[in-house]
């Protein structure tokens, strides 16, 4: 991708700047639009309701009137507010969570930075969200956003550890931290994704089986709670707290921590999809092997990729409008009393069944 | 002038104006919001360096876990009980003092160590290799951090139990 980039503009820097804003053009955005079309239209359908139906074909340009209303809103800012720090926090969360997605790796031809510790830059990554989250709480001056930005710091470091520890586990298998080794390790049919005990046939590989879906469940539900979804949304509970942290954000500013929340879905459901489902990798084979067309491949590694990512965001939705919200006790005692002794017990098992 | 010292300079910028407002600033949030960019520079020039999984891990260690206790620590006693913390200024002779020998001592180093500078690859990755000095020629410095740690983390709990009984 970069070198084809660099071959058709001829300034390694121009094509630098591409690649690094092609994935918020051509992937954050439309999927944001409609990915927030597709919660409200969930939502409505679980209720037993129609959701937007108005605008465009059941309701789909809702997402862009949406935009529009929100571009034409009044920037407001609080009068006790600290403007400085108050408008910079948006920016900040959105900014980190764009950053995870450089070393997401979309397809085989095209990823923004091979970086090898891709995984471990998205974990380092998302702690400047944590700042940002803190920084947009205390500049309003509210106390439900205070408490809501208080609220995240705590669950979003705590539920870090099992995110970590899992992962890490993962890392002892494959060896690497690049998320394009991981995603090219499980390449051929679904059972070599590692959630079937990875590509290599053997007793290990059964044997792995069920720690990996332990291993899975942990990892989806502690980013979950990292990316704020119900049933772990109590930074911005509307029942206790009117909004969170993002209680005194209107117009755009609002719309960039809407839409960091929704970038933050898609990229830990990608997360989860290179670590355990293959990433980009067909479950049953390419087109383009089968007619002998190569440059087929990489598209199709797109739409399996988006697909698979889409797929975890709907699991998302469906949890949302499916299970009550957790009280805080329930969340800390969730991450410390279980999934964090479950994560090491994992991570031990597993690590005592790959030295086999 | 190319690409790399362009993108140096724009982190080496970016460190020495938000420490400087570390230290400058009358207001603690300010300072301790800098202290985020400061770190984020000082990564930013080690990953420019090769070191990439060190600066990861300043990220991650220094952004994510201090910053974030630093600021507890900053609410808890700023906004909440509406105490009006300022920084002020106190002992200016001493740490003038101080910071003049400091900075001779480390300007002196810098100018009379004999630095050796080899023409090597820049190495892909460096986490493989860390793994495996840590694990062999660092092991017991490696293995005392982490009881060290694990002191620390205990202590810290029994420290924070202890008003209940």
């Amino acid at each position: 991708m970069y070198e084809f980039l660099t071959n058709l503009i001829g300034n390694e820097v121009l094509a630098w700047i591409i690649i690094a804003a092609l994935p918020l053009f051509v992937v954050i955005l439309p999927y944001a639009l409609v990915a927030i079309w597709l919660e409200r239209k969930v939502s409505a359908h679980m209720q037993d309701r129609l959701g937007p139906m108005i605008t465009g074909w059941h309701g789909w340009l809702q997402s862009f009137a949406d935009v529009l209303k929100l571009l034409q809103k009044e920037d407001l800012v609080p009068a006790e507010a600290d403007k400085k720090l108050f408008n910079i926090a948006p920016a900040l969360v959105f900014t980190a969570s764009y950053a995870a997605f450089a070393v997401i790796p979309f397809s085989s031809g095209f990823i923004g930075s091979g970086a090898e510790i891709g995984i471990f830059f998205i974990l380092a990554v998302s702690s400047f969200a944590v700042a940002g989250i803190l920084m947009g709480g205390w500049a309003s001056n509210n106390k439900y956003s205070l408490i809501g930005a208080m609220r995240a710091v705590a669950q979003i470091i705590s539920y870090e550890i099992p995110t970590a520890l899992v992962v890490l586990s993962m890392v002892m298998i494959t060896g690497t931290l690049s998320l394009e080794k991981i995603s090219a390790m499980q390449t051929g049919y679904f059972w070599n994704w590692f959630i079937f005990g990875g590509p290599e046939w053997g007793l290990t590989k059964f044997l792995l089986i069920p720690f990996m879906l332990v291993g899975f469940l942990i990892l989806y539900m502690s980013t979950l709670a990292e990316v704020n979804r119900t049933p772990f949304d109590i930074p911005e509970a509307e029942s206790e707290l009117v909004g969170g942290y993002h209680t005194e954000y209107s117009g755009m500013k609002f719309a960039m921590f809407f839409l960091a929340e929704y970038a933050n879905m898609f990229a830990v459901s990608a997360i989860v999809s290179i670590i355990f489902f293959g990433g980009y990798q067909s479950p049953v084979g390419y087109l383009g092997d089968l007619f002998g067309v190569s440059w087929l491949i990489p598209f199709e590694q797109l739409f399996w990729f988006v697909a698979k990512g889409l797929f975890f965001v709907f699991v998302q939705m469906w949890l949302r409008w499916t299970l009550p919200r957790l009280r805080v006790d329930q969340l800390m005692n969730l991450c410390w009393k279980y999934l964090i002794p479950y994560s090491i017990a994992n991570l031990i098992i597993i690590g005592l069944i790959s030295l086999i | 002038m190319n690409l790399y010292d362009l993108i140096f300079y724009l982190f080496a910028a970016v460190t020495l104006l938000s420490a400087a407002v570390v230290v400058s600033s009358k207001n603690i949030i300010y300072s301790a919001f800098s202290l985020v960019l400061t770190f984020f520079g000082v990564a930013g020039l080690y990953i420019l360096l090769g070191a990439d999984f060190i600066g990861v891990v300043q990220i991650l260690v220094y952004v994510g876990g201090i910053m974030i206790l630093l600021l507890f620590g900053v609410m808890l006693t700023n906004k909440i009980t509406s105490v009006d913390i300022r920084t002020g200024t106190v002992n200016v002779l001493p740490s003038a003092i101080a910071i003049g020998v400091f900075m001779g001592l480390v300007t002196s180093i810098m100018i009379w160590t004999k630095w050796v500078s080899l023409p090597t690859e820049t190495p892909l990755t460096t986490t493989n290799e860390l793994g495996k000095l840590l694990i062999t020629e660092y092991v017991l410095i490696f293995e005392l951090l982490a009881i060290l740690l694990l002191v620390a983390l205990i202590g810290a709990a029994s420290i924070a139990r202890r008003d209940k009984e």
